[in-house]
């Protein structure tokens, strides 16, 4: 296995650059403001650099490779073509201060995103300024914030936050000067109403929804829940991690949503990128469009331009622009003929593995699920969901999203997007079936999993008990490994 | 069929009577029918374009952009993006994977991860790195936080010669948060060093381009309060400058788009934060450790996951989830590239360039440099002429001349990719300038 970080590559003098020789006279940089520490960093050649970090590649897994059904994460094919569109040049080598002249094209994009997007949603308007979806959740709070301030009504400092929520939603709530209050589910995963009645006064800001919620189930009180809330003066806020699963089918402003962010780097098929660069579109309703991050982007007469109409900013510039065009180019793709088959194949293939795995795993919520489907561990009980995960490794898989979310202890839950044929999906629901058979006459075969990756199971117990978190943390330590 | 859609009507009929359902609406019968669409055809959408249509309509669409030799800054810089980077970022393993849950089959994020924290805490000083945060302005928001928490007080000072937008989304975020920020002209802060003070974040370079060195000033801060400073810095600078760590800050966060991301009309970039070991509980986001695995090889992990969202909710330090890990990788194979030797090459033909840019400038007496401190890449001028018809006519000639600050000032940058013959030309430009 190969087995370096770029640090061990490093060799004297070797070089992987070359720069233009300069023209023009050498200056020199004031003595009190030089640099004396030592800098430590790579020196290799072109080609050490592009074997290494190949090599890094293959150590890898995407979505390219094989079937990623990471619950809650939308893991769907990320097209090619819209890599090829969002690198041109003429989108890239674009300052964000250049003249609204010189950036027409780009600002189309954004205005023509923001239209499709509030046409797919109910909102009005979007900002492509949050840069993921939990970056997206906060901006939704500022503007739900900044609405009550704005009409003086200061008592409102509370947000509600179901317990089946992600974590983001109450961790951007105490970001945004919120008390975070929680409201139980009913046994089937849904919002309980009586007790969320019970929660409602004067200093409820607003309510968090993620609809259909965390555990793939579509919130059916979730007009009553609208209802109750803005009589008592609140908003709704929709976090549209889940939006695949009603995209072309139902709108969140029907339902009565106030605020939404649409994780365009999930629904709308731009890669996860390891980690990143996502984004967290906000769309709100025509009420609250002034309240919108500077800058916005309007039409008109002909030009598109920027105009700044709320007290909130929150990024540098406009976020993250090649993932508004991926998504642009996304929607164009699919048109209207096709978008609404997103969420109805996705929520397709979700029940379809949950009526398969029913047998095999503990199904606590049976009722027709959306487009994903959680699972309460083996009902053998023979391993944990974690083994199971890591059996599934063996067998070339992503595994699904385990221990989330937290309403079960040994949660499973599997994201099978719309882009997964049938055959994908057969082989991954034999390859469970299989597992479960294991789990009861062999059980150590999944105690011990993965036994076929280029590591064995990771101690990170002990990551955590002595950080090593830098190279030099390693050369310090080098006798440990 | 559709091309992202691959069952066929067969498989479509058999999925449906497995789940017992007659049709694909019979899916949704869970949904009130007054928040469904009707009818698709309602949506205001385009029709279905094929590749070749989206090609040709994208084209069109960004030849309405204009490409422009960049001589401006202000927090995004035209820097040289080596041909490698693409080519490896693009690689799917890296581009279509996710945040690396499943350590055994994400070795080559967390490996980089580690290697980019390992870069940034070289360039900085510091001891620890998280694994990114979405921007410059995002990451000095997320010291401020730590600033708060590490103290327990509540006041913030943030230098007024920060980037006005980073500094907008810094006071935003106060604002919500009930953080007590107070911006103040750095050499006036005397009053607010007390008991009271969480942080102070510098800016250096500050909005002007110009460095300093705040060795002094800190240490003032840290015999005087318990306050935590956070310096928010240029990564392409600290090959040669006086690091953060080397002036005694606590904290360096900022922007490195520098290391060689494209300008990209402001986004996507890479917010970085780094720190002294003792505050390493405080970092926002993802951190990747070294480890072993049962057999004893050495492995990465994610790790000190106690700080975050998904386990902490409300308490945790910060709500972020994902950030910008491409970004990270981008700006890790960019310093593996340039190496020790190659960043401090760039650095420097940046300044040069500067420097040089601003000599020919003054002798035109069109242009007044402001700056009263040495400064890196880019400087404030005073001009005889208003700056807005300025800048239109240097986009005539298919240059952007800098950032209007004022009308009458104008913020302009050389990067390591101007070359003698743009800078010559710009001031030429400058010299036949009729001052209407
Ligand atoms: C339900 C839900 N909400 C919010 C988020 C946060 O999104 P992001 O990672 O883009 O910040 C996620 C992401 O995993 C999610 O699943």
């Amino acid at each position: 296995m190969y087995d370096k970080l770029v640090y061990e590559l490093s060799k004297n003098t070797k070089v992987a650059y070359s720069l233009p020789k300069s023209l023009i006279k050498d200056y020199a940089l004031p003595k009190e403001l030089t640099r004396e520490l030592p800098l430590d960093l790579p020196e290799i050649s072109e080609l050490d650099c592009v074997r290494h970090y190949t090599n890094l590649s293959l150590k890898n897994f995407g979505v390219d490779q094989g079937f990623y059904p990471l619950g809650s994460c939308t893991m769907k094919y990320n097209p090619k073509i819209n890599e090829e569109i969002a690198s041109l040049a003429s989108f890239k080598n674009i300052h964000p201060l250049q003249s609204e002249e010189s950036v027409q094209g780009l600002m189309q994009i954004y205005y023509e995103t923001s239209q499709m997007l509030a046409s797919l949603t109910g909102m009005s308007e979007f900002t492509f300024n949050p840069f993921a979806g939990a970056h997206g959740e906060l901006t939704g709070l500022m503007i739900m914030k900044q609405y009550h301030l704005s009409r003086g009504d200061l008592k409102r400092t509370k947000v509600i936050v179901p317990d089946s929520a992600h974590g983001t939603n109450p961790a951007s709530s105490a970001l945004c000067g919120f008390e975070v209050v929680t409201v139980e589910s009913n046994p089937d995963g849904t919002v309980d109403v009586n007790k969320l009645k019970s929660l409602l006064d004067d200093t409820i800001a607003g309510i968090m929804m993620t609809n259909p919620n965390t555990l793939g189930i579509f919130e059916k009180d979730v007009l009553e829940i609208s209802k109750l809330l803005h009589d008592n003066g609140s908003l709704l806020y929709y976090d549209g991690a889940n939006l695949n699963a009603i995209l072309g089918v139902a709108k969140p402003a029907l339902m009565g949503f106030d605020i939404m962010h649409i994780n365009l780097h999930k629904t709308f098929s731009t890669p996860h990128g390891g980690g990143g660069p996502g984004s967290g579109a906000v769309g709100v309703v025509e009420e609250l469009v002034d309240l919108l991050p500077n800058p916005r982007i309007a039409y008109e007469d002909g030009k598109y331009k920027f105009k700044s109409t709320s007290p909130l900013r929150v990024s540098n510039f406009y976020g993250n622009s090649n993932v508004v065009i991926k998504a642009w180019c996304y929607i164009l793709t699919l048109g209207k003929e096709n978008i609404s088959n997103v969420a109805k194949y996705a929520v397709l293939n979700a029940n379809y593995v949950k009526e398969s795995l029913k047998d095999d795993y503990k199904l606590p919520i049976t009722n027709i699920c959306k487009h994903e489907v959680v699972f309460d561990g083996l009902i053998s009980e023979k391993a944990s969901t974690l083994d199971v995960a890591k059996r599934l490794l063996d067998y070339g898989y992503h595994p699904p999203t385990i221990y989330f979310p937290l309403l079960f202890h040994q949660a499973l839950m599997i994201e099978p997007t719309e882009n997964e044929s049938k055959e994908t999906l057969d082989e991954f629901i034999n390859c469970l079936h299989k597992i479960a058979k294991e789990a009861i006459e062999d059980p150590n075969i999944l105690l011990d999993a993965p036994h076929s990756t280029i590591l064995k199971r990771i101690d990170d117990v002990r990551a955590a008990r002595f950080p090593i978190l830098t190279y030099k943390d390693y050369l310090a330590n080098k006798d440990q490994f | 069929m559709f091309k992202y859609f691959p069952h066929t009507l067969e498989d479509e009929k058999e999925m449906l009577k497995k789940v017992n359902l007659k049709e694909l609406d019979d899916l949704f019968s869970d949904v009130d029918p007054s928040v469904k669409i009707k009818d698709p055809n309602e949506l205001n959408l385009p029709l279905s374009h094929s590749e070749i249509e989206l090609r040709r309509k994208a084209k069109k669409i960004a030849n309405k952009n204009k490409e422009l030799i960049c001589f401006a800054g202000g927090g995004s810089y035209d820097c040289y993006t080596p041909s490698v980077i693409n080519t490896l970022t693009s690689r799917q393993e890296f581009l279509t994977s996710y945040t690396p849950y499943q350590a055994e089959i994400s070795q080559g994020t967390l490996a980089y991860i580690f290697e980019y924290q390992s870069l940034i805490c070289e360039l900085t000083g510091m001891d620890v790195s998280n694994a990114s945060n979405y921007d410059g302005a995002t990451a000095a928001m997320e010291t401020m936080l730590m600033c708060i928490n590490q103290t327990r007080k509540n006041n913030i000072i943030i230098a007024n010669d920060f980037s006005p937008s980073v500094k907008d989304v810094v006071k935003t975020l106060a604002n919500m948060h009930g953080i007590n920020l107070i911006e103040a002209d750095i050499n006036n802060i005397d009053e607010y060093l007390n008991n009271d003070l969480a942080g102070l974040l510098l800016a250096n370079p500050n909005y002007y381009g110009e460095i300093k060195d705040y060795t002094s000033l800190i240490s003032k801060v840290h015999t005087s309060s318990k306050a935590l400073v956070s310096m928010y810095v240029d990564p392409s600078t600290l090959s040669l400058l006086k690091t953060p760590r080397e002036m005694g800050a606590d904290i360096a966060c900022g922007e490195a788009q520098t290391l060689g991301i494209p300008m990209s009309f402001g986004g996507p970039y890479l917010g970085f934060i780094s720190t002294l070991s003792k505050y390493v509980r405080k970092l926002p986001g993802r951190i990747v450790g070294m480890t072993k695995d049962k057999e004893g090889k050495r492995a990465f992990v994610l790790t000190l996951q106690a700080r975050e969202q998904h386990i902490r909710r409300e308490k945790a330090n910060s709500n972020i989830c994902s950030n910008q890990s491409l970004m990270a990788l981008h700006a890790t194979i960019y310093a593996s590239l340039l190496g020790k030797q190659g960043l401090k090459e760039v650095a420097k033909t940046a300044y040069n360039n500067m420097r040089y840019l601003t000599e020919k400038l003054e002798e035109t007496k069109k242009f007044k440099l402001l700056n009263k401190n040495p400064f890196f890449k880019e400087a404030l001028f005073e001009t005889s002429f208003d700056v807005s018809k300025f800048l239109s006519y240097m986009e005539s000639k298919d240059i952007l001349a800098g950032i209007k600050v004022d009308d009458n000032k104008i913020l302009v940058c050389a990067t390591e990719m101007r070359t003698l013959e743009e800078m010559n030309e710009y001031v030429k430009l400058v010299e036949a300038y009729d001052v209407r």
